[in-house]
């Protein structure tokens, strides 16, 4: 077969995805059609067009895949081109995921990349659920917690609490900090997703605000004196903004004064950026060595052509050089990859009924139920002031609550009685309403 | 490996009934725990919590804190929470929005309290943060100040600071700063 193979200018891919192998992932099909449907059908995400952002475009894009998309809400700075080698001189103040996914093109024929300048907030659920798999590149806890998120919002159970393999959208993750960095691959419903393991994030440093009032001892603590406590008495209400050159320069200055009457050294203007903007220092070789790994998983996870990294690779390059591959477990009761407990419901049953068959239900014994569903708060159990105000939902229908939608999640924490002992806990529910979806009951009636 | 098979025909699906969908409204895993903070919430009678957005929107919420022990007995203290979409992994921001001569609370409204920056962990709650800012209330120390002035004169004159706060609390000056009423 491989031999009968047109001439390919991917060459070097060929000799992966045309040939079998030993080493290969479970259902692996080698040949002629592997690979030219993982170049018309696989569609890629790549979230941030940053430091890891730049590589892992031109990775990818090197590596065969020809339907990317790629999503950054900033614009190009200064700062930025030592490391990010699709920006130059005269693109600064551009947006960044235009101009990469501009020069990616231009390099590499036959790629198509469709750029989106916003914020990943922006995009409705049905933008992520278009793409096959998610490659991110971003530098925070709050935007990776986010496409989690909705990534794992996609993840279906069958009755048996097995995750659904067509619904699961699996996300490769890069992160670096100087000398550090991590790949990992997240499926979920198979490996941990962000959220199982964000204890694995250390805490971000804040210093003591008395320590910074009091009895500042370093450069640091002159710049969050100014940035915390000396902006609010200067400007009454007025909030500041990081990316206000003119607020920057105001906390630099104040920072200044500070550092002098302390007699505390090494205040600079990009040391003041670094610390208000919790900047972290970047090393573009690093970059380059996590987006590499990322992007052959993300090859690996569309091909089959070899099994995936299992899961989470750790890098550090600070002495010598270590790295490692550490298997981490999902957490079963996780609230947002984990199957959560299925709950079959006439669509008559009033919210207070469901609180009650929560205590009685034998996977959960929950007593003194809340119950939060999408954002609306459904019942309260305290404080008194939300109790009062949930109370009259009640007596509704919880079918009606749940906007008529018959088959859904919600939340509800309560105390859970277990082997007679008490324990408060939060509980994902699967509440799936019977007779009223029209799929289970065409199942019924061919069974019948 | 995804299936490709699969990923043709959900595109050929897609085609067919391109409806346009309702983006929903995503509960982050930090509203979830939020919820269940709230929802266990024990308060002293001397504290109360509410809500200016509504029942829905906990992410924001005041806590009023009225001593009734200490410097500050009959006072009422307003305090605002922000709390972050990946709380708790990082801690409320939280504001005094009543004026207070208060050692470890600036003058605007700026909290010394070491759960709420260095020592925050994820096991701590919402209940935590509301003890300990009472705490604040009934045991001012002037060890780790935010109001220089008050703190030496806790340290200095704890009779005199008795007096001031109870001049501030009533609605006065206390050197050259105005403190509105809060009793």
């Amino acid at each position: 077969m491989a031999d009968a193979a047109p001439p390919s200018k991917s060459r070097d891919l060929d000799k992966l995805l045309l040939r079998p192998g030993n080493l290969v992932g479970p259902s692996f099909e080698p040949g002629v059609q592997l690979r030219d449907d993982l170049q018309e059908y696989a569609k890629v995400l790549v979230v941030g067009a940053g430091g890891l952002g730049c590589e892992l475009l031109k990775d990818l894009a090197l590596s065969g895949f020809k339907n990317l998309e790629v999503i950054d809400m900033d614009r190009i700075e200064v700062t930025n081109l030592n490391r990010q080698f699709l920006f130059r001189l005269e693109d600064v103040g551009k947006p960044k995921a235009e101009v990469a996914a501009k020069r990616v093109m231009e390099r590499v024929s036959g790629v198509n990349i469709v750029p989106h300048f916003c914020r990943i907030e922006d995009k409705d659920i049905e933008f992520y659920s278009d793409f096959n798999i998610i490659a991110l590149g971003l530098d925070s806890i709050e935007a990776r917690s986010y496409i989690n998120a909705v990534a794992c919002s996609f993840l279906e159970y069958d009755s048996d609490d097995n995750p659904r393999e067509e619904t699961m959208k699996p996300m490769v993750d890069g992160g670096t900090e100087g000398f550090k960095g991590h790949a990992r691959v997240i499926v979920p419903g198979v490996t941990p997703c962000f959220e199982c393991t964000i204890w694995l994030f250390p805490p971000q440093v804040k210093f003591p605000l008395c320590t910074l009032a009091e009895t500042p001892r370093n450069a640091a603590h002159c710049i969050e004196y100014a940035h915390l406590i000396k902006w609010d008495e200067g400007h009454s209400g007025k909030a500041f903004d990081p990316d206000n050159p003119d607020h920057m320069k105001w906390v630099y200055d104040e920072a200044v004064k500070r550092a002098e009457l302390f007699g505390i050294p090494g205040v600079t203007y990009s040391l003041t950026q670094g610390v208000v903007k919790n900047i972290i220092p970047a090393i573009a070789s690093t970059n380059a060595i996590i987006s590499a790994a990322c992007a052959l998983e993300t090859l690996k996870i569309a091909s089959g052509c070899s099994k995936t990294l299992s899961n989470y690779l750790t890098y550090n390059g600070v002495e010598g050089l270590h790295t490692k591959v550490t298997e981490f477990v999902k957490d079963k009761d996780c609230l947002v990859c984990g199957p959560g407990v299925l709950v079959e419901l006439d669509a008559t049953v009033t919210l207070q009924k469901f609180i009650d068959m929560l205590e009685e239900h034998p996977k959960l014994l929950m007593s003194k139920a809340s119950i939060t569903y999408r954002g609306k708060n459904l019942y309260m159990q305290a404080p008194p002031v939300l109790e009062e105000m949930t109370r009259s939902n009640l007596s509704l229908p919880l079918y009606d609550l749940m906007d008529k939608v018959p088959k859904d999640i919600l939340h509800a924490t309560g105390t859970i009685n277990k082997d007679n002992k008490k324990s408060s806990g939060l509980r994902k529910l699967r509440v799936n309403f019977k007779g009223i979806d029209g799929v289970t009951d065409m199942d019924m009636a061919g069974g019948a | 490996m995804i299936r490709l098979f699969k990923v043709k025909e959900k595109q050929k699906e897609l085609a067919e009934n391109a409806n346009g969908g309702v983006p929903i409204k995503k509960q982050t895993a930090g509203e979830l725990r939020l919820h269940k903070d709230i929802s266990e919430l024990n308060l002293p009678k001397s504290c109360a919590i509410s809500f200016p957005n509504g029942k829905d929107d906990l992410m924001n919420f005041e806590v009023s804190i009225r001593p009734d022990e200490g410097y500050y007995l009959c006072g009422t203290f307003l305090f605002s929470f922000q709390v972050s979409p990946i709380y708790p992994h990082e801690a409320p921001k939280v504001k005094c929005k009543t004026k207070v001569y208060h050692p470890n609370i600036d003058l605007e409204g700026n909290v010394c309290l070491n759960i709420l920056r260095e020592d925050w962990k994820p096991v701590l709650n919402i209940n935590t943060i509301i003890y300990g800012l009472y705490h604040l209330f009934t045991e001012p120390n002037y060890e780790d100040p935010l109001n220089h002035d008050a703190a030496a004169v806790l340290r200095d004159n704890p009779k005199m600071f008795e007096s001031n706060v109870r001049r501030a609390m009533a609605g006065g000056y206390v050197g050259q700063t105005f403190f509105p009423r809060c009793i």
